[in-house]
């Protein structure tokens, strides 16, 4: 009989916990971004840590995201671990030059003799009506440019291994982290996220795929957000005499190629599940994969339900349309088990 | 800081390596300024004719402070201290470059000596507010020093950078190069003001604008902008104003150049008057510069051969290097 007693967190407690154990080990760790002094992170994702550690270390920056993120690159080749954070994904737009040609690429550029060991963090996601600049996912696109680490996780626990793992990474690692999974007061956020997790620190390495649930006739492959939805599907078509396995990819870069080609191996079916857009996206690279190393495992085609191609609305009902719901993820699977 | 001499020495480093660039460049190309053909691949920005900015102020850093560079950076390496063989093979291509072949000549890092730069018009002012915050924390007393183009100072990143460095208090110069042009656009058609130093009260820190492109000028202003930094008291923006002896890129015809806007600016050469002058103070005497003129050209033929002797990278290794290994 386990005598461990449950210590749930919500996502962004684990997360900030994360950060916090790794600045007490690390004097080099240090925090900055919008509003991730005081008030603890919009997302509160560093809440606490500006009573723990000061304003020397938990830094608030103006809004100036290619100076703050662009000084996360000088300090990080001069020694320091930043861990930044930029408030929504959908406002990199204004730093996307210091992310995507220096940041990504100067370790390459240097023959690898330059290293930039930070953290960059970002809210993602949608279900709240935040309309088309303030709900897109968008990890694809950070994925796509060579030399990023791209982390997302689906529960607390996870979140703390990863972001432990990612400032201890000596690249680039993007974080991002979904709205609705974190446990917020003020925003809808599923419980599924808030599991127990250690007091102790622990890192979950990259490029490891969790797969959340044994099934045999339907693999859905699926990250961040989507893995709680993808399970609560699962439920459904378990009803129906449907057992499906979920994957929770856990990170885009690395990508864990050995468990997508065994589940499909097991299953021969496969859906991806994906909450960004559709097209030239995560979707569309996994079933490229299973096209090209996994064809003939396969019974059925590869389907892939994710944001089609439109910017995601602001009414309840046309945003309710738009994002993968359980019900869909639930009548796709169906249709392809028929 | 260096003796005068050895300033000039530098300078002369600097423009022999430049002038043999121009004529290695268009080796084995034809026509004149094909980009695809020649020993050197890609394209070329040289920097004759704004050593004295280079100069002047890097005299005053240590190998530990930083420095970060725009797309024409050959001057401010050279004076930095990065290595001029392993320099030279990467902007080569070869193997035994700075980077492997990977960067090339807009993209040289040497973190020996904390030097980099970018091929992209103001992107390194962020990294160099960064880096002042690194040795701020160490308590090294180091600075950083970042180099852009006065076309540079309308970007976003410039003024960012500045209202960072002054809310930090960080060790870190904002050096603008004014050479007259963003490649075609004069300066009257870019800024809205006459001298960019005038943008530094924005942000509460000094701005100190140099006519003349006179190194000792430049020397002295860096030195109180450095030690000032180096003393906790935060940021400081020049603007030097200097002139570019070839095109924007090597091939570019100029023809946005009124019609002896070059020949004056030759006319006005800052090597020659940087020698007419340690000459008549009796710093340096003919045989002296004979001198220096044969061991510059010594230590650039060598770079050169060097590059040229270095083997081609192996197309496997384009796949390394993307990551970092723990």
């Amino acid at each position: 009989m386990s005598t461990i007693t449950a210590r749930k967190l919500t996502m962004a407690r684990a997360i900030s916990e994360a950060i916090g154990q790794e600045m007490a080990r690390d004097p080099r760790v240090l925090v900055w971004g919008e509003d991730v002094g005081v008030y603890g992170g919009i997302f509160g994702a560093t809440q606490g840590l500006y009573q723990q550690f000061g304003g020397d270390r938990i830094m608030d920056t103006p809004i100036s995201e290619s100076a703050f993120i662009g000084a996360a690159i000088g300090a990080s080749a001069e020694g320091l671990r930043p861990v930044v954070e930029l408030m929504f994904v959908d406002f990199f737009g204004v730093a996307m030059d210091q992310i995507y040609n220096h940041l990504a690429k100067n370790h390459y550029m240097s023959g690898g003799s330059v290293r930039h060991p930070m953290v960059l963090m970002t809210a993602i996601g949608g279900g709240y009506s935040d309309a088309a600049q303030h709900s897109q996912t968008l990890y694809s696109l950070f994925a796509h440019v060579p030399g990023l680490k791209v982390v997302v996780p689906s529960n607390a626990y996870d979140a703390k291994g990863l972001m432990i793992s990612a400032i201890r990474d000596d690249n680039p690692v993007m974080y991002f982290f979904h709205k609705g999974l974190l446990g917020l007061g003020w925003m809808p956020s599923d419980d599924w996220a808030e599991v127990h997790v250690p007091e102790e620190s622990y890192e979950i390495p990259f490029g490891q795929a969790h797969v959340v649930a044994n099934g045999t006739d339907l693999s859905i492959i699926t990250i961040g957000a989507m893995v709680p939805k993808a399970m609560k599907a699962r439920d459904l078509l378990q009803r129906d005499g449907i057992a499906v396995e979920v994957i929770d990819l856990r990170t885009l870069v690395p990508l864990d190629k050995t468990t997508l080609l065994d589940t499909v191996k097991k299953t021969h079916r496969a859906l991806i599940v994906d909450e960004d857009y559709r097209s030239f996206g995560m979707s569309g690279e996994i079933a490229a994969i299973l096209a090209e190393e996994a064809l003939d495992y396969l019974e059925a085609p590869v389907r892939r339900l994710a944001l089609p191609d439109i910017p995601i609305p602001y009414s309840r009902v046309l945003e309710h349309a738009a994002i993968p719901s359980v019900e869909a993820i639930a009548h796709a699977a169906h249709a392809m088990m028929e | 800081m260096e003796s005068n001499v050895s300033m000039y020495r530098t300078m002369c480093l600097i423009r022999h390596y430049e002038d043999r660039m121009a004529e290695i460049y268009t080796e084995g190309k034809s026509p004149l300024f094909s980009i695809a053909a020649g020993p050197v691949p890609g394209e070329m920005h040289l920097a004759a004719g704004q050593e004295p900015v280079a100069v002047g102020v890097i005299t005053h850093l240590r190998p530990d402070d930083a420095v970060t560079a725009p797309h024409r950076p050959h001057h401010f390496a050279i004076a930095k201290g990065v290595d001029l063989r392993r320099m030279t093979a990467e902007i080569f291509g070869r193997s035994t470059g700075l980077s492997q072949g990977k960067g090339g000549h807009m993209h040289l890092f040497d973190p020996s000596v904390h030097f980099s730069c970018s091929g992209i018009v103001g992107a390194g002012f962020p990294p160099a507010v960064g880096a002042a915050l690194a040795f701020q924390r160490k308590g090294s007393g180091g600075v950083a020093v970042a180099f852009a183009g006065e076309g540079a100072a309308n970007q976003g990143t410039f003024h960012e950078s500045l209202n960072l460095a002054a809310l930090w208090k960080a060790p870190v110069i904002f050096v603008i190069e004014d050479n007259h042009y963003a490649i075609s656009v004069p300066k009257a058609q870019s800024t809205a003001v006459a001298d960019n130093s005038d943008r530094a009260r924005s942000y509460g820190i000094p701005g100190v604008s140099l006519a003349g492109n006179d190194v000792l000028a430049i020397s002295e202003a860096a030195a109180e902008a450095i030690a000032r930094a180096r003393e906790g008291q935060g940021p400081t923006l020049l603007e030097i104003e200097t002139t570019r002896f070839y095109g924007h890129f090597q091939g570019d015809a100029e023809a946005y150049l009124g019609a002896n806007e070059k020949a004056q600016w030759r006319q006005h050469d800052p090597i020659i008057h940087f020698r007419d002058y340690l000459l008549a103070h009796h710093m340096l005497s003919l045989e002296d510069d004979a001198a220096i003129q044969e061991e510059v050209a010594t230590v650039v033929e060598d770079a050169i051969a060097y590059a040229r002797q270095s083997p081609e990278p192996l197309p496997a290794d384009a796949l390394t290097d993307v990551f970092a290994e723990i």
